[in-house]
């Protein structure tokens, strides 16, 4: 015993033996130290990550948030009777035989009127007024034209989306002094333009076509949009949400509840580890030669796509399913079975909805991993596809070809335009949109209905 | 309860209800139970005592092929309830389960409501015509569980809110509802504090009357106070079954007395 210990209260005259608590050693001064160093550290990390992270941001939303507005030209065209349906009868398929280019002049001439009226003086011939517009503005009056027959001969008015060039030239990307080099653009274009700003019929809007509508061909990126690629995207979730969810599920349960532990289980649970780190290109060549080259099935049809996300999300749905049944306290199938509940009653009135939460967690996550997936889709057609019109049907859906998201933002990154550049960057943040939204989903519904013991 | 009651100790012979003869078993290699030889009366409050590790458990989950659920777990020999034996190829150990029911060391009610807990047997064993006879079941096994005054109000009530003695009592409760012959019960008041082991116990005595109920103690105040037969294991061996009385004031084997009186375990 101490000496403190017998003689309570009694202040300490001199040092006890031990060193004094108040002062502290050297080795307690080293650990301190470690100690402090080390949070440190962690600090530092977290600050690096956190920076990127609205570096990334920040550089994503001001490189793409121009995809989501568009500039748009405000233009009365008469539709003349003259050009469009020489025959006079109304007849459909004699006004189908107007092509698309027939449609050129048309739309010089409503520019050429608008300029009078406006009282703008310039020096450009109609035709290269016409030229400030998209190439899609032609196929656009076309299908009015084709879709209400009826208002040939009259003044129709319309939004043209201008091109790719001047719509730069309106968000600041093209300037001047860049097109010098440039032969689809002159710096007189670009003066109508300023003037037509200044009247107020070229302005900057919302383009809901970028969410909504279908890829367009390289010359006319201020028309492409993402919504088509979306939907091939939603078809191929569909696919993996229908065949990895029950397969997989049904897998982990039979792997965790009922199999034997043995020798050949023990390979398969170490191979389901290993696929998860398999490269997804992997499963990209193994779709192309079993799926297509095996088994016909159409290329670049989301259903293909969805079959290889699903042989890719298997894994991952998988381990997390294993995981939450795992973490299922063993003294409730106890429970189940002491009252006479026959394995599987206990597995299925009592584990697995223990283990629901984990397991929608980790089936979200493996979905939202398979929606940002690139590489496969490269290997089985989805990509350099241009879907140009949405899918007629539910089963065309599957079937027809189509992209997907990422493939489509891959794609735009690839096309010379700048104005692609743009769009890309848009693409990501729809993306990221999408993802963001079924992880905090994912969150949502293991905080909601998880339970503790 | 004062440790010094001791229950009513007429031991009539009553009939036997499970007869376990050369029981044998291994976990893998381990020999885990050697040569067990045990009868177990109805209507019999029977106690297993023996140190940590010495078999008690293991064989008491044998009565009721709990442990089926361990792959390396063999069982050698026959237990024979109402002279069937239930490792015959024929029995299915899911209706035995509804005819042995378990209690276990930790409460371990269902994460669902009171009544669900109680209602899940009847229900998977089809006990109950309908919603009124399922109710009286619950009731009825929910009385007899010593619980029914606490929770009749808050039925649908989860489970899990229940303090440690309520939740074991459902958990009697539960096993209860399946209308078993036998009660098997590991440890169950391990976990509970001495109020509410007081109350189980009381409950343990009550069940006596329709029930052959055999538990598993590591307190041997417990198996004195509320067991008519005692089976002292030591070292996966029977070393010595005999009447409770017998066992805890004139043991015949010596390892039966140093356990009792602290030398050993």
């Amino acid at each position: 015993m101490t000496d403190i210990s017998q003689t309570p209260g009694a202040a300490p005259t001199e040092k006890p033996k031990g060193g004094s608590l108040f002062e502290k050693d050297a080795r307690t001064k080293r650990r301190n130290a470690a100690e402090s160093r080390f949070k440190m550290y962690g600090i530092a990390a977290i600050g690096i990550g956190l920076l990127m992270l609205v570096v990334l941001v920040t550089n994503i939303v001001t490189a793409g948030t121009g995809a989501f507005q568009q500039t748009y030209l405000e233009l009365d065209v008469d539709l003349k009777a003259d050009k469009l349906d020489k025959k006079g009868n109304r007849n459909i398929e004699d006004i189908k035989k107007v092509s698309t280019f027939g449609y050129a002049p048309l739309i010089a001439s409503a520019l050429e009127s608008e300029v009078a009226k406006l009282g703008i003086p310039t020096e450009l011939t109609p035709k290269e007024m016409g030229k400030i517009l998209s190439k899609a503005a032609q196929a656009e009056l076309r299908n009015y034209v084709i879709s209400n027959p009826d208002e040939i001969g009259k003044t129709v008015s319309f939004r043209f989306l201008v091109n790719s060039r001047v719509d730069g030239y309106m968000k600041g990307r093209v300037t001047r002094e860049s097109i010098a080099n440039d032969k689809s653009i002159t710096v007189a274009q670009l003066d109508f333009v300023d003037q037509l700003r200044d009247a107020g019929v070229l302005y900057k809007a919302f383009n809901p076509d970028f969410i909504f509508g279908a890829d367009a061909s390289d010359q006319r990126p201020e028309a492409a949009g993402i919504g088509v690629s979306m939907l091939g995207s939603l078809f191929m979730m569909f696919v993996v949400l229908a065949l990895a969810l029950p397969i997989g599920v049904a897998a982990s349960i039979y792997l965790e509840e009922f199999a034997p532990q043995n020798r050949l289980t023990d390979i398969i649970e170490v191979n389901i580890s290993n696929l998860a780190a398999v490269p997804s290109i992997v499963f990209g060549i193994l779709g192309l030669a079993v799926f297509i080259n095996y088994m016909h099935l159409p290329t670049s049809a989301p259903l293909v796509g969805g079959l290889v996300l699903t042989l890719m999300t298997l894994p991952t749905i998988i381990i997390s399913t294993r995981a939450s049944l795992k973490a299922v306290p063993p003294s409730i199938r106890d429970a189940a079975l002491g009252v006479g509940a026959s394995k599987m009653q206990a597995v299925f009135h009592h584990v697995l909805p223990l283990a629901a939460p984990g397991i929608l967690t980790g089936t979200i996550i493996g979905l939202a991993q398979a929606l940002g997936e690139t590489a496969p889709l490269l290997l089985i057609g989805m990509v350099g596809f241009i879907a140009s019109n949405p899918p007629d049907g539910i089963v065309a859906g599957f079937l027809s070809p189509n992209s997907a998201m990422p493939a489509q933002i891959y794609e735009w990154s690839k096309r010379a335009d700048p104005a692609f550049y743009e769009r890309a960057w848009g693409g990501i943040i729809i993306l990221l949109i999408f993802l963001v939204t079924m992880n905090t989903i994912a969150v949502i519904l293991r905080r909601r209905f998880e339970r503790r013991w | 309860m004062n440790d010094m009651t001791r229950v009513e100790r007429t031991v009539d012979s009553k009939a036997i209800k499970i007869a376990a003869k050369k029981v044998q078993v291994y976990y893998g290699e381990t020999h885990a139970i050697k040569d067990v030889d045990v009868e177990i009366e109805d209507k019999t409050v029977t106690a297993f005592i023996g140190p940590s590790g010495c078999g008690k458990s293991t064989f008491l989950r044998c009565l009721n092929r709990m442990n089926d659920t361990i792959d390396i777990c063999r069982v050698k020999g026959d237990i024979l309830l109402d002279g069937e034996d239930i490792y015959d190829k024929r029995v299915d150990p899911v209706q035995l389960r509804a005819k042995v029911g378990m209690v276990f060391q930790k409460p371990n009610p269902f994460p669902k409501s009171i009544y669900d807990n109680v209602a899940y047997g009847p229900r998977i064993h089809g006990l109950a015509k309908n919603k009124a006879e399922l109710d009286e079941i619950v009731e009825k096994s929910l009385r007899r569980g010593a619980i029914w005054d606490e929770v009749k109000d808050r039925l649908d009530a989860p489970g899990t809110g229940l303090s440690g003695g309520q939740q074991q009592r459902l958990c009697i409760a539960r096993a209860i509802a399946t209308a078993p012959e036998v009660l098997l019960m590991d440890e169950p008041c391990s976990a509970l504090d001495p109020i509410a082991t007081a109350q189980v116990e009381e409950l343990i005595d009550e069940l006596r009357s329709r029930y052959s109920v055999v538990i598993v103690t590591h307190s041997m105040q417990q198996a004195a106070r509320v067991s008519q037969k005692t089976a002292f294991f030591h070292l996966g061996n029977l070393v010595e079954f005999g009447e409770t009385g017998q066992i805890f004031t004139n043991p015949e084997d010596p390892r039966t007395e140093s356990y009792i009186t602290g030398r050993i375990g």
